[in-house]
């Protein structure tokens, strides 16, 4: 572009009525430093680049009476090696709605920063935020984006969550790498761990459930995880690095102290001294 | 073939200077005027829908007065400026000051492009620090030049007698309520008729230093700002 204005900071782009949409506004300026512009550009070749990036792993979301939980272990691992001990996988989208990843941690970070200004973007240009279900449309384009990476080996798969004003209750949505999106009932888990940890939630889980006690059974699902997946991290009590929860209410999205989270991991570490496998269920 | 007049390079620019302040002047004004907690952004607009004061970004705030259309872009470039900006390095080095700095090099190359038209606005970006001490408010005119204000900046069509009332009345270290209320007094002083302005004319945000979440920006609507006006409230919750 021989613009004069290209000279003034703000090109004649900057000034184009038209899109709200922060990553189509980024494809006009600067496309090269979009997550799926490596891909287009050939620079990564062809095979496997899944061991580029270390891999995270256990996400876990379930929905209580006027909101919804989401947890994440703390783990990354590169192979057989923990590549991190203290990553950080769950986040607020906004200030009402949460996402967690799994799958290449650097794919997925990078992929979470694009949602978040999405997002942001949007509520600021229009005055007001996204709808829910907005947002998580606009997650699976951003992730579309991706599939060349997700081709080669790379794939990150979010689960994202949010309070959902206009219909009073927490909202859960999954992913496939291609961008489907699929919204789950009650309660859902992503990652290499998720087997256990929903198995273990599906017997824990009521739809009565207060905040507390779904933060409990969340932790619950992650520690049963660990127990079964070597790529989910327990709680480690000697570091005191515990799994990061968010919920996500009316209130907005708050996250969890871990002076908070560390209270609930001693009761059920206390509660697993006399019953290692955790709570049990009835059989009827 | 025709030759065009001369018109001396003077005359063009106090032609368009002209016309740009005529334009400006036809609009209700904007206050900008920092207070304990923060910035407080109060403009008279009996739109609740067409904004004159925006978010820009975690603690930068947006004003202007002028022709709706113009602003309003100037208002979405510096949104895309600053989550670019955010975007390819880091939130903590997207400032006010280089978004002041981008409007001044658009509004200056256009005033004095002779191409189009000048923009008919003037806006204002205010940028909230840690301290009282280290907030910012710059005031940009049509033409691009730019100037650095303390406590309080006023834009619009009676900026001046808005400003006199605002000198005489101001202190450092004001509440929110007494905020609100000197800024409403101030606009009411406009030199028309005498006025009271309720909250159905009143676009009213603020830049909150002791919000906890990174963006700091609220509007404040309804009854709380009713709350302010009436002048009971100190409250802690905007």
């Amino acid at each position: 572009m021989s613009d004069y204005r290209d000279h003034a900071g703000l090109s004649s782009t900057f000034l184009r009525a038209g899109t709200s949409s922060f990553t189509e506004f980024v494809s006009l300026i600067a496309p090269q430093t979009l997550p799926g512009a490596r891909v287009a550009s050939g620079a990564l070749g062809t095979g496997s680049a899944a061991h580029l990036t270390a891999h995270a792993t256990t996400i876990l979301a379930l929905c209580y009476q006027g909101g919804v939980v989401m947890a994440g272990d703390r783990r990354a691992t590169a192979g057989n090696m923990i590549a991190q001990n203290d990553i950080q996988k769950v986040f607020a989208a906004d200030e009402q709605s949460l996402i967690g990843i799994a799958g290449a941690a650097g794919i997925g970070i990078e992929l979470i920063g694009l949602f978040q200004l999405e997002l942001e973007h949007y509520e600021k240009i229009e005055g007001a935020p996204l709808s829910t279900i907005g947002k998580a449309n606009r997650l699976s384009t951003i992730l579309r984006q991706n599939l060349g990476l997700a081709m080669q080996g790379l794939a990150a798969v979010p689960l994202f969550a949010g309070w959902d004003d206009a219909e009073g209750r927490g909202r859960i949505f999954s992913y496939d790498p291609v961008g489907g999106r699929y919204e789950e009932r009650a309660y859902h888990a992503i990652g290499s761990g998720s087997i256990f940890a929903r198995g273990s939630v599906k017997k824990l889980y009521r739809d009565d459930f207060t905040a507390e006690e779904a933060v409990l059974a969340a932790l619950q699902g992650l520690y049963d995880a660990a127990e079964d997946d070597s790529a989910t991290g327990g709680p480690d009590l000697a570091r005191r690095i515990y799994p990061v929860v968010w919920t996500a209410s009316l209130d907005g999205a708050e996250r969890i102290g871990d002076d908070r989270v560390g209270e609930f991991i001693d009761q059920i570490v206390a509660g697993r001294r006399t019953r290692p496998d955790g709570p049990a269920a009835p059989v009827l | 073939m025709s030759m065009p007049f001369y018109v001396a390079p003077e005359q063009q620019m106090k032609d368009r200077a002209d016309y740009a302040r005529k334009g400006i002047a036809r609009g209700r004004s904007v206050i900008v005027i920092d207070y304990a907690d923060g910035i407080l952004f109060v403009a008279e607009n009996r739109s609740q829908a067409l904004h004159k004061v925006s978010e820009i970004y975690d603690r930068i705030g947006f004003a202007a007065v002028g022709r709706y259309n113009e602003f309003e872009n100037l208002r979405i470039a510096g949104i895309r400026h600053a989550d670019f900006r955010g975007y390819s390095y880091d939130r903590s080095d997207v400032t006010g000051r280089a978004l002041a700095n981008a409007y001044a090099q658009l509004l200056g190359t256009i005033f004095s492009s002779g191409g189009e038209k000048p923009y008919e606005v003037e806006l204002i970006v205010a940028e909230l620090g840690e301290t009282p001490e280290t907030d910012q408010i710059y005031r940009l005119t049509y033409d691009g030049s730019v100037q650095d204000e303390d406590h309080y900046a006023v834009m619009g069509g009676s900026a001046d007698a808005i400003a006199q009332t605002l000198e005489e009345q101001y202190a450092t270290g004001l509440g929110l309520a007494a905020a609100v209320q000197l800024a409403v007094r101030a606009l009411e002083s406009d030199g028309a008729e005498p006025r009271q302005l309720g909250v159905g004319s009143l676009e009213v945000a603020i830049l909150d230093r002791r919000r906890t979440q990174p963006r700091k920006f609220r509007r404040i609507v309804g009854p709380r700002l009713a709350e302010l006006l009436a002048g009971s409230a100190e409250g802690t919750q905007p």
